[in-house]
């Protein structure tokens, strides 16, 4: 890998590509990651990072987190802050999976006392929470209940008894986007995802039975303000997003942007993928109003989600959920674009925050979150490939420069296709079964292509976000259980 | 059906390029590498229904761009995986109009070994191209 030449160091995990690297450029690019991973970025992450920069209304720098690599438009961990003004919004800076995030609970149950039910454990939420291709949910609901649910989000599953109050307290946005609007979405889209609630979808999604090992707990005090107070304690983490009807929405705007960025708006972008619109005009409105639909969808599909979870533990422990402590920790989404308000150039105002395969991590006292996360800042669910384990971090005040965004995940090292003529599922899951980990999947190939060894080492990601001080280390979580889409 | 998965092109997701004699034999093509992305052997695909679409578009790129959306908007709203058996482009009509004729098998993982689902056709790479020897498509799907 080559790195650009005009590339400079800013600090130890700060390196800047200034203006005048491309024609075009309206602020640097900023990417934030160690020497080490820096060199094994690949060079998509430069050519997108700086694409992204000459997007219009675009404030203080083009952003990639440690764990970016290349993705459609934005790069994957890409941030970008746009004037609402005067700015765009893209899809491409937001990703097809529209509010794929993480959800992580907790339970009272320490490893000793779910060891022994483990296998029963991992068949069952295989069995009750659908994954894999054509995968349909158990809610069956109208096309237009679906659109309400759309509007809602986990405040639909609340009323449907699919949620505890807290549930919602414990999501970001409170499980949902204000000003979501149905009719801004194409029957396609519903056709694609009306039935699709509660299923984990393919790919990356995966849900996983964890263990929070007393060696793996990096700052006690924090941890314990998340709920982590019992030597080997138990608890589920899962990631998916808005299943087809995401995709769907989209994919439309997509279309319907590539007809207007250039030829109404005048706005020339160097990725079709960075298709766009103004923020402000009808075309920008109305995808913001769709997105927020597709994001609201995502939270309702881990509520339900969340729903089968508790009711799998409590018929194999024959105590109910609250007994067992299945609270959530936090849902946050890593593929969103959200009107927020920060601090730009000494002055508190409202900017348009993209996130692709970005985390919101608000610091300590900030407004947004929890109470209980008031003193502690608000817990950031990083997943790590299904071998290694995965991380929960917390938001720092050092994460002012970076609108209050951190890293998402580990990141691809190798192709799926690579991996799958390098693994084998069924040795994966009998070497991952040897050690401990009890898996269940709806594809060989598509657990082959999850191998541990195809993404990067997480470790040295969560410990860049630590030294930007973007957010620091509470624990890292081990699988004990997992069920691969 | 001549299509080649690509390596170097997609390290998170499913690239391929499919070839052709015909334009028409490029869309079949691009088509069995996208069901191949879901299901093992797509050839081996069969089912009862046929399922018959049209489609129109000013642009050659973007019609392929719909028609391989249109496969996978089928997958989850039809639960259907599409062995597409013809394709019809009307290059001389305005806008270029497809009609395609293909037969679904409902999803079902205890027949066929599924893969990986896809999520979207996008717009990274994509194009089409025309030398000596026929057409080549070449798409990355976001799975």
């Amino acid at each position: 890998m080559t790195l650009p030449s005009a590339i400079r160091k800013i600090s130890d995990t700060v390196w800047e590509i200034p203006v005048t690297y491309k024609p075009g450029m309206l602020v640097p690019a900023r990417i934030y990651c160690t020497e080490g991973l820096l060199g094994r970025m690949d060079e998509g992450v430069f050519e997108q990072v700086t694409n992204v920069a000459c997007l219009p209304g675009i404030i203080n720098y083009a952003f990639c987190m440690p764990d970016g690599h290349w993705g459609y438009g934005f790069p994957i961990g890409g941030m970008a802050a746009m004037d609402p003004e005067t700015g765009v919004i893209s899809p491409g800076g937001i990703g097809f999976d529209i509010n794929c995030g993480m959800r992580l609970v907790l339970t009272s149950l320490t490893y000793d006392e779910v060891k022994p039910e483990l296998p029963r454990l991992v068949d069952a939420l295989f069995s009750r929470i659908p994954s894999g291709v054509g995968s349909t949910g158990f809610v069956r609901i109208s096309r237009d209940e679906f659109r309400l649910v759309a509007e809602m989000g986990s405040r639909w599953c609340k009323r449907n008894g699919y949620a505890w109050q807290e549930d919602l307290e414990m999501t970001e946005e409170g499980g949902c986007f204000s000003g979501a609007d149905a009719s801004a979405v194409s029957e396609k889209a519903v056709e694609r995802g009306f039935d699709q609630i509660g299923t984990l979808g393919s790919g990356n999604h995966y849900l996983e039975i964890q263990v929070a090992k007393p060696e793996n707990i990096h700052d006690e005090e924090t941890a314990r303000a998340f709920g982590f107070t019992l030597p080997n304690q138990v608890a589920i983490m899962f990631h998916c997003g808005s299943r087809g009807f995401g995709h769907q929405v989209a994919t439309d705007y997509l279309k319907l942007f590539l007809g207007v960025c250039g030829k109404k708006y005048g706005i020339r972008v160097n990725d079709r993928e960075l298709s766009c619109a103004p923020f402000r005009a009808p075309e920008g409105q109305d995808y913001f109003a769709a997105m927020k639909c597709a994001v609201n969808m995502a939270f309702a599909n881990r509520q339900v989600i969340l729903h089968r979870i508790r009711e799998v533990f409590s018929s194999i422990f024959h105590r109910s959920p609250e007994d067992l402590g299945m609270r959530m920790v936090y849902d946050v989404a890593h593929n969103t674009a959200k009107l927020e308000r920060h601090m730009v150039k000494g002055k508190k105002r409202e900017i348009l925050v993209h996130r692709k395969g970005a985390t919101r991590a608000l610091a300590p006292g900030m407004e947004g979150l929890p109470d209980c996360y008031r003193e502690t800042g608000q817990p950031v669910i990083i997943g790590g490939s299904m071998e290694t384990g995965s991380y929960l971090l917390a938001g720092l005040p050092g994460g002012e420069e970076t609108f209050y965004t951190t890293a998402h995940g580990s990141g691809r090292a190798m192709s799926r296709h690579q991996a799958k003529k390098l693994f084998r599922g069924q040795k994966i899951q009998r070497e991952m079964e040897e050690r401990g980990i009890h898996v269940r999947t709806a594809s060989w190939g598509a657990l082959a292509e999850e191998a541990g060894p195809a993404y990067k080492n997480i470790d040295e990601v969560v410990e860049a976000t630590e030294l930007a001080g973007l957010s620091k280390r509470v624990i890292r979580l081990v699988p004990i259980g997992n069920i691969k889409g | 059906m001549p299509f080649r998965y690509l390596e170097d092109v997609a390290t998170a997701d499913a690239a391929f390029e499919a070839t052709g004699e015909t334009i028409e034999e490029m869309f079949l093509a691009a088509a069995a590498a996208t069901v191949n992305v879901m299901v093992e052997h797509p050839e081996e695909v069969e089912g009862g229904e046929e399922i018959s679409f049209e489609l129109e578009q000013e642009d050659l790129e973007m019609l392929l761009f719909d028609f391989l959306q249109e496969i996978i908007y089928l997958k989850d709203a039809r639960r259907l995986l599409l062995l597409v058996e013809a394709v019809d482009i009307d290059m001389k009509a305005t806008p270029i109009r497809l009609s395609a004729r293909s037969r679904g098998e409902t999803i079902d993982a205890q027949r066929r070994r599924l893969l990986t689902d896809v999520k979207a056709v996008t717009l990274h790479r994509f194009g089409i191209r025309r030398d000596d020897r026929g057409w080549t498509a070449t798409v990355v799907l976001d799975v």
